[in-house]
């Protein structure tokens, strides 16, 4: 822009390009008005008009967590910004880094009630890094820089930008500059680890027999994949993952022992329950993980990386905290490690290596189900999944939403790289998956990206079919149609005597095909196994379309292994009648 | 245990909004909570007593210093501290004696035929003293600042 002097919407679009943002999701409305204006009369921004501002937030929190690049979302006052509150909540207990930029009534009228005025700033705070409201034009700039840095550093999280509507008002204008720097006095995140507690961690990690490194988010949103892989391989120990941080080290490889907590395997429960040495990467030992705290892995000692002082000793007491970000920290170990006064052992761990592979060959998951025409002759779940896996050649970007197909797929999909399994880990969203994909496609727009979702899911986003149309989208949707909600179906048959209370729809399901065509996209309704791989086939094939896959699946499967809630981490129910204690 | 905690804080609109939040959010409790723009006016202190183990306020601190409006904080408790509060009570006049009042170190602030307001300062557990000689009948109305600490030591809290 040429201009000497931009309004408050014009200073905040040179802002955004400033931040490098070249996508915005969001939905207009009166308040932001002077926003789109202005958002109009430039190009090096696009936006994305998604049909529910829910939408917008999860697109581009999809966006942040394939890309690492803040997702940013502009919505419009009142209820604009209270539908994009189950998403900054989402954003915020995953820690991904997105901004909301809320527009908010004229200033004079801010305490009035007046139409379409919501306290955004107080509705939004418990779920929220930060938040800003805008009081003069001439704040933007500042604003944004601070914004957008709060976001990405540290520990990742959602930041509001509340700008009240005369702010942005093309009647008044200033002299735009754009901070080249930012110093928050109050905000100095830690990087690297303190060294003594480094040669502290290399010690312990050198001293242990029964060691495993289990590590969560915090390594993918910290880009420390890399240095994680080199350490699991230097030392050659287990390496487990949880439902936020897998893809962080290779799925496929042999020293990972899969996904722990609630539906991990039975290999990677046992072993962090027998180890004697957990070394917690960018993971916090949240209730899916530890089930009773005060039986969690006893005889063992805990090494907790983590950026966030907080997370430290919070649930679990660790011996050795560092505080610091996942890549510097697990860098400093194997630099320390390297160091030719310490001997890595790998033969000592011979026998510990010996009891996960016989935990693994007696209770570890069938990756080969597929191969096999399930008993009762209905699909099941984890078929899909498997065959999914295979028709993708596991490289595909996968978002899922909530329940049961979000643990099928969490197990069976296995994800080699980083930012590809975008899921709702820590709040849970239903509803997340599909708008979640659109902001991953449109991040990479060459790759296959395909949501994973229920019957139940897909309808609360289910609008977004829409968006996908207007911007040519080729999704695939991958319904694994159970005809119920599955998984509070499943905590009813097993704890509430079968009573199915409210978890099913009484025929009432829509015909989807007949929906995802009426989107303008392209259904396919699948029963019957023998049709699920060359089904699968067909709709990768149409590389240029959305499709909506209905499969229909056995409804009376349940997800296991599963942890007995009030007990240890080797607590688990391994089908519907095997259990692992008395 | 009673713990008193001293926050720093940027003098800004919402950041007490977000402390006093932080702390319904998570399940702490506040006793009391005092607050006031500093000699620095871009910066407001924070006193506030809570109960807690040691665990639970190791939490409550990183969870305030992980507030982005919060500079810093300090458990005043953790080592020796100098506490007091200002409690202004109001008595019914006729049933009051002045000598009493002297004895117990209050000053009378306002006085009419029907009541007297008697300003008293002193740590928490000397204004519950105070308020234990007053039978029900005669106090009237109490009002409590909450505790203002400072640590005995030379450490600050400062920037």
């Amino acid at each position: 822009m040429n201009k000497q002097e931009v309004s408050g919407g014009e200073a905040l679009m040179l802002s955004l390009q400033e931040e490098g943002v070249d996508l915005v999701f969001g939905y207009p409305g009166g308040a932001s008005l002077h926003i789109y204006d202005a958002l109009f009369q430039q190009q090096a921004v696009q936006h994305v008009l998604v049909r529910h501002e829910q939408g917008a937030v999860h697109a581009a929190d999809g966006y942040a967590r394939a890309t690492g690049k803040p997702g940013v979302i502009f919505v419009t006052s009142g209820p604009g910004a209270t539908n994009a509150i189950t998403g900054l909540a989402t954003a915020f207990m995953d820690s991904t880094p997105v901004v909301v930029i809320s527009s908010q009534v004229k200033s004079h009228l801010i305490g009035t009630d007046s139409f379409q005025e919501t306290d955004m700033i107080g509705v939004s705070r418990p779920v929220v890094k930060h938040s800003y409201l805008v009081k003069k034009p001439e704040e933007i700039p500042k604003v944004v820089k601070e914004a957008f840095h709060v976001a990405t550093t540290g520990r990742p999280g959602p930041v509001v930008i509340d700008i009240p509507k005369d702010l942005t008002d093309a009647s008044y204008n200033f002299k735009f500059s754009y901070p080249k720097e930012i110093d928050i006095r109050s905000y100095k995140p830690v990087v690297e680890g303190h060294s003594g507690q480094i040669k502290k961690a290399v010690k312990a990690l050198l001293k242990s027999k029964r060691p495993i490194i289990y590590s969560g988010g915090g390594v993918i949103q910290g880009n420390a994949s890399e240095e994680l892989t080199n350490l699991v391989k230097l030392l050659n120990f287990p390496v487990t993952n949880t439902l936020m941080g897998l893809g962080a080290y290779p799925g496929t490889d042999p020293q990972f022992v899969g996904m722990l907590g609630m539906h991990g395997t039975y290999e990677a429960n046992m072993a962090m329950h027998n180890s004697d040495l957990i070394l917690a990467v960018g993971a916090r030992f949240d209730d899916r993980i530890t089930n009773s705290p005060d039986l969690f892995a006893l005889d063992s000692k805990k090494i907790h990386i983590d950026v966030d002082p907080a997370s430290l000793s919070k649930i679990i007491d660790v011996d050795i905290p560092i505080v610091g970000s996942a890549k510097t920290c697990l860098g400093q170990l194997i630099a320390e490690l390297e160091k030719e006064k310490y001997k890595i052992d790998k033969e000592s761990l011979k026998p510990w290596w010996e009891q996960i592979n016989n935990w693994r060959k007696e209770h570890g998951l069938d990756h080969n189900l597929v191969d096999k025409a399930p008993p009762k002759g209905k699909i099941l779940p984890q078929q899909v999944v498997q065959s999914l896996y295979r028709e993708t050649k596991g490289d595909a970007f996968i978002s899922s939403d909530v329940g049961q197909h979000q643990m099928f797929a969490a197990q069976y999909y296995h994800f080699d790289k980083p930012r590809r399994w975008i899921n709702s880990g820590g709040l849970g969203t239903m509803g997340f998956g599909l708008p979640a994909a659109i902001g991953v496609q449109l991040a990479h727009p060459g790759s296959v990206v395909a949501c994973i979702t229920g019957e139940g899911s897909i309808q609360m986003c289910i609008q977004e079919l829409s968006t996908c149309l207007q911007y040519g989208l080729p999704l695939k949707i991958i319904n694994i149609n159970n005809q119920s909600l599955g998984m509070v179906k499943q905590w009813q048959d097993m704890q509430y005597g079968g009573r199915l209370s409210e978890s099913t729809y009484q025929g009432s399901l829509p015909d989807f095909i007949a929906l995802a065509e009426s989107f303008g996209h392209v259904g396919m309704k699948v029963e019957k196994y023998e049709d699920l791989q060359k089904s699968m086939e067909e709709c990768f094939k149409m590389t240029d379309k959305l499709v909506f896959m209905d499969i229909y699946v056995d409804p009376d499967e349940h997800v296991y292994p599963m942890l007995e809630a009030g007990k240890s981490m080797q607590d688990m129910w391994l089908d519907k009648d095997k259990k692992t204690w008395e | 245990m009673k713990r008193v905690l001293a926050v720093l804080m940027e003098n800004q609109a919402g950041a007490l909004s977000r402390v006093v939040g932080l702390f319904s959010q998570r399940g702490y409790n506040i006793e009391s909570l005092i607050v006031a723009p500093t000699e620095d006016p871009t910066l407001s202190r924070l006193t506030m007593t809570t109960v807690g183990d040691e665990k639970v306020i190791q939490q409550i601190t990183k969870q305030l210093n992980k507030l982005i409006d919060v500079v810093k904080v300090l458990d005043l408790s953790a080592s020796d501290y100098s506490e007091s509060e200002l409690m202004i009570i109001k008595l019914s006049n006729h049933k009051v004696t002045i000598k009493k009042i002297e004895e117990l170190g209050g000053s009378i602030i306002y006085q009419d035929e029907t009541i007297l307001n008697v300003e008293f300062i002193g740590t928490s557990s000397a204004m519950d003293k105070v308020l234990s000689t007053w039978d029900d009948k005669s106090l009237l109305e109490v009002v409590r600042t909450g505790v203002l600490g400072l640590s005995s030591n030379v450490k600050t809290l400062t920037i």
